[in-house]
């Protein structure tokens, strides 16, 4: 009882600072904040400069796209980098490799974790065979079409991750592990990374920085750098979005058959 | 920005959050958290932010939802505290 009081106070004086601290915020949208306009006399503002320039430099028409995949491509690599991590995380501390151990012993069917009976279960798997499909090509089209419309490579990797958890809950892990076996996922997620990877490193290797993706040109043969900036931004998000499926569904099989790859939901 | 609707917005979030943390009962916990996940989602899409919403509605509504409740099936699914 004594830890719950001291938690709330603790909750209570720091929810009064953040909000004493929204007090000074601009207004929402206020288009002549400093973080909108810049500083008198200092640097030009980088958002004026995404707005007004993103479209002419690398014919991506979402912003938010332009700004992720190519002028901080080198945070969204290594976010990418970390979804890795967590997820060999939990390989590491669950993942039982010693298949000749017996399976852990089966929970008690109380009613406690009674969650889906059988006469549910035709229902349930019928919904998700009709599901999964229709989610699997609305991920494929928010990777591919990041650039127009909100979404990108986390989205759709994230829907894609999604899909194959749902054939693991509307039939059986077995069955999700038939589709996309431990091998195939666990290398689908370093591949991502090495394709964003490999898109920063080529650049260098034709005498420009890391990411720079303009100098591709001369691979891709658009005319102009602008199109190759954003033919590699496709790219990118296409590695993203293989690293976090894998990583998703890998984070899922290992949780929910207890690092087996056995049994499970 | 619709003012009443995110004060109506707010006001359902902040009966999420206090009720997911609330119930002795992890499975509804997650599931509340879902929901409060969701209304995130919708006050980001309201305040032009689609990007963050729809990277909350797969993942924090969504994945880590089914996450959870995988957790809770192989561990104990009423909390102690």
């Amino acid at each position: 009882m004594n830890a719950k009081v001291s938690a709330t106070i603790a909750v209570i004086i720091t929810g009064a600072v953040l909000l004493y601290g929204v007090a000074d915020f601009p207004d929402f949208g206020d288009p002549t904040s400093p973080a909108n306009a810049g500083v008198e006399g200092g640097a030009p503002s980088a958002s004026l400069h995404f707005i007004n320039e993103s479209y002419k430099e690398t014919k991506v028409p979402n912003l938010v796209t332009s700004v992720l995949a190519d002028y901080r491509g080198y945070d969204t690599m290594f976010e990418t980098v970390v979804i890795f991590a967590a997820g060999l995380a939990i390989f590491v501390i669950l993942r039982n490799l010693r298949s000749d151990d017996p399976l852990p012993e089966p929970l008690p069917a109380t009613e406690d974790r009674f969650i889906d009976g059988d006469h549910q279960r035709i229902i349930v798997g019928t919904t998700c065979r009709i599901a999964i499909p229709l989610v699997q090509i609305f991920a494929l089209y928010v990777v591919a079409h990041g650039h127009h419309s909100p979404g990108g490579g986390f989205q759709g990797g994230v829907m894609l991750g999604a899909s194959f958890i749902l054939v693991a809950l509307g039939g059986n892990l077995r069955d999700a592990l038939a589709r996309l076996g431990e091998d195939t996922f666990m290398r689908l997620a370093s591949l991502g990374i090495l394709i964003y990877a490999a898109f920063g490193l080529v650049p260098q290797f034709l005498g420009r920085n890391f990411l720079d993706y303009g100098v591709l040109e001369k691979i891709f043969l658009t005319d102009g750098p602008e199109m190759a900036r954003s033919h590699s931004m496709l790219g990118v998000e296409v590695g993203v979005a293989l690293t976090v499926m894998s990583i998703m569904f890998a984070i899922f099989a290992n949780l929910s058959s207890r690092g087996e790859m056995r049994g499970g939901l | 920005m619709i003012l009443s609707l995110n004060i109506v917005l707010l006001v359902f979030l902040v009966v999420a959050a206090v009720i997911s943390l609330g119930v002795k009962d992890l499975l509804s916990g997650s599931m509340v958290l879902g929901i409060y996940g969701f209304l995130i989602c919708l006050l980001w899409a309201e305040m032009g932010a689609v990007d963050v919403a729809f990277t909350e509605a797969a993942v924090g509504a969504g994945v880590s939802t089914v996450l959870f409740v995988a957790t809770i099936l192989n561990t104990k699914r009423r909390s102690t505290d």
